[in-house]
């Protein structure tokens, strides 16, 4: 009995203090929007955000969408050649990318690689009193530190997963056309026959936008609000790349049932 | 001058949630001195500087500080007051990602559009009056302590403030960059015609150095002076604080039930 | 690292970035083919549609001439309406008639166009007359099972 309270006191408490989170946090998010402009007339701070955000990712998800479109190409080829279609393999590896695999590998990759980044370093110039010290100068942390953050990771993520996308495209051909010997003429026409623009690939991009303002929003919010010591920050990066995670895999769901049912499929 | 007083605190009280730390606190520090506020580590004398530097306000009472009251202000009062102040923090609190150089401009370049070569003569003006001209393109990370500390006394009067407020300058720093701190605080609070006020609990260092004294215990005002009235003053408490004793007013034990009861010796 | 060679890094990175996403409209969707090009729109009623899909090709020897563009049920003649939007590069006469055919056994469905005779072309709005409806299994085994049946009935009656 006194387990069963002490477990529901416990719940409750955790319910209470993720809703008072997720107010807070949407707070945070429209105090960020509204003192989004220095981001945008000093772009140079953004600049620097996207080099560290962007850039710094770019040989992890090269890499990482090679070898999945490769392991798609051969996975694929093993399956579609058993019904004699092994033409429709670039179908297969492009429409996986495009539409799934490539917002959402990337969106993971990047929360794990640059998102934990954002909170570190945000929460650690918290720790060492540098946000109280710029408050102090008359420069609103949020409009200074937080916002160009936010908006280099949001416009370097649609990148990153378009990169994604296009070196597993190339990864399937490479393991599709080149290594197996499937007709590349076939590869690439049935691929451009059933990839749309507008709902695939458009909506693609939609998603990893979404992604992108997800994990960055996240990020940043756990670095603002992580607690001012080592442990404080270190708890908050491990927050940042779970939350981060589970966000993407969530929306990634719905936004799929959004896009790609309904009737406007193929 | 029409207001002597550079910061004025009224009947103040202050709690965190409802843990209460400041009550009833008074006092007026005067325009152009040097003023100490000491006492124990979480007396609460760091909130009250918080509360001066209008980063917390007052649950009850008047904070007026360069003539605002600063429960009064919005966000661009507010940040307007903070423009004529500079801080000092506790560890210096550079940012990490800038060089010293850019540290120093920062606010320069936040808050007015001086031409770059302007910035540049500023900055080595401040940087020289700290003794570190030559360090202007190290990072934070490559200086010592005490250089850190004095990068940060530069950035904090980077644009003439005309009250400064040090927030434990002395910690951790070795006697000979403590020294120099201790000079710098004179020497710049003289220079710029500004006010200082530090808080502190060396009392070693920070008595020669100051102008005024405010002591303060378990969030109260306990006594106050001149440095020559502090060692006449008479108050147990500041006794003890000044000669550094281990028991008195503030006892060695956290309160704590018998020790022989403790180790289960009273049950034999 | 110095403000320039950040500068340098950011632009190679949005260049490439964007150059991917050139790459995935270009060449493995079909921005290219169709985007761009003029079309004028035909409507044809087929009494049954069977899987034909919006944006499914229409196709007239093979060469894909256009898309589906809309499907809508009519209430009074109880049929299929299909829209195919046209590449207006490729001229039809009038009387080209419309087939639902399946690319393969299992293959997706498409429309299929044989041109006519007709030396009027086909403008933005006219409907095609002949039609063919979509190959419907169900029925196709139903009828081969009927007309066995009536066979057996026959020979049987025969006897």
């Amino acid at each position: 009995m006194a387990a069963l309270r002490a477990a529901l006191t416990h719940l409750g408490a955790a319910v209470s203090t993720g809703v008072w989170r997720l107010g807070y946090g949407a707070r945070f998010f429209a105090y960020l929007l509204l003192h989004s402009g220095t981001a945008f007339r000093r772009f140079r701070l953004t600049l620097r955000e996207i080099y560290f955000a962007g850039v710094l990712s770019l040989i992890i998800i090269l890499v990482s969408g090679l070898f999945v479109g490769m392991v798609l190409g051969l996975q694929g080829y093993e399956t579609l050649q058993r019904y004699g279609s092994s033409e429709a393999l670039g179908v297969l590896v492009a429409l996986s990318l495009v539409r799934e695999l490539g917002p959402v590998v990337a969106g993971l990759l990047f929360a794990s690689r640059a998102g934990s980044a954002i909170t570190a370093e945000i929460g650690l110039m918290k720790a060492t009193e540098q946000l109280s010290a710029m408050e102090m100068m008359a420069v609103d942390p949020v409009a200074r530190v937080v916002a160009p953050r936010f908006w280099g990771g949001v416009i370097s993520m649609p990148l990153l997963a378009a990169l994604f996308s296009a070196m597993g495209i190339f990864g399937g051909y490479l393991v599709g056309v080149v290594l197996i010997g499937v007709d590349e003429g076939a590869f690439w026409s049935q691929m451009q026959a059933a990839v749309d623009v507008r709902n695939d690939i458009l909506n693609g991009v939609i998603k990893s936008a979404v992604f992108g303002v997800a994990v960055t929003l996240i990020a940043v919010f756990e670095g603002y609000d992580a607690v001012p010591t080592a442990e404080g920050v270190s708890g908050a990066t491990t927050r940042t790349v779970v939350t981060s995670s589970l966000a993407i895999l969530a929306l990634d769901f719905v936004l799929t049932a959004l896009m790609f049912t309904g009737g406007n499929g193929k | 001058m029409a207001d002597p007083a550079v910061a004025e605190i009224e009947d103040l009280t202050f709690a965190y949630d409802r843990r209460p730390v400041l009550h009833g606190i008074r006092l007026s520090i005067p325009r152009g001195k040097v003023v100490a506020i000491m006492g124990q580590s979480g007396c609460g004398k760091t909130t009250l500087l918080r509360i001066i530097a209008a980063a917390l306000l007052p649950s009850s009472g008047r904070a007026r500080v360069l003539g605002q009251v600063t429960g009064e202000l919005d966000r661009d009062g507010l940040y307007a007051l903070r423009r004529r102040m500079g801080m000092l923090f506790q560890f210096g609190a550079l940012f990490t990602d800038m060089s010293v150089y850019d540290n120093v401009a920062f606010q320069m370049r936040e808050h007015t559009d001086l031409p770059e070569d302007t910035i540049r003569d500023l900055v080595l003006m401040k940087l020289e009056a700290v003794g570190l001209r030559g360090a202007a393109g190290l990072m934070p990370g490559e200086l010592s302590g005490g250089m850190a500390r004095r990068v940060a006394l530069a950035r904090a009067v980077a644009l003439d403030p005309q009250l400064i407020l040090y927030d434990e300058p002395f910690t951790g720093l070795d006697p000979i960059a403590l020294g120099v701190i201790a000079r710098l605080v004179r020497q710049l609070n003289d220079s710029l015609g500004a006010t200082s006020i530090i808080v502190t609990h060396d009392v070693a260092e920070t008595l020669p150095l100051v102008d005024y004294v405010y002591f303060m215990a378990d969030g109260r005002v306990v006594a106050q002076g001149t440095p020559a009235d502090v060692h006449r003053s008479g108050v147990a408490f500041v006794e003890q604080f000044v000669r550094g004793e281990i028991d008195g007013p503030v006892p060695f034990h956290y309160p704590a039930d018998g020790y022989a009861a403790d180790l289960g010796l009273a049950a034999a | 690292m110095n403000r320039s060679t950040i500068d340098l890094w950011v632009g190679i990175f949005v260049a490439i970035g964007l150059g991917a996403l050139l790459f995935l409209a270009l060449k493995v969707g079909n921005l290219a083919s169709f985007s761009s090009a003029q079309t004028y729109l035909v409507q044809a009623k087929f009494a049954n549609i069977g899987g034909l899909k919006v944006r499914a090709p229409v196709k007239s020897a093979g060469v894909v001439v256009g898309r589906v563009a809309e499907i809508h049920f009519d209430n009074e003649s109880y049929e299929a309406v299909a829209t195919l939007k046209l590449d207006a590069g490729y001229k039809f006469p009038r009387d080209t008639s419309a087939k639902i055919l399946t690319s393969g056994l299992l293959g997706e469905q498409y429309v299929g166009l044989e041109a006519g005779g007709n030396p009027a072309m086909l403008k933005d709005g006219d409907r095609l007359r002949l039609t063919q409806s979509a190959v419907v299994l169900e029925n196709l085994i139903s009828q081969f099972l009927f007309s066995k049946a009536a066979e057996g009935g026959d020979a049987k009656g025969g006897k």
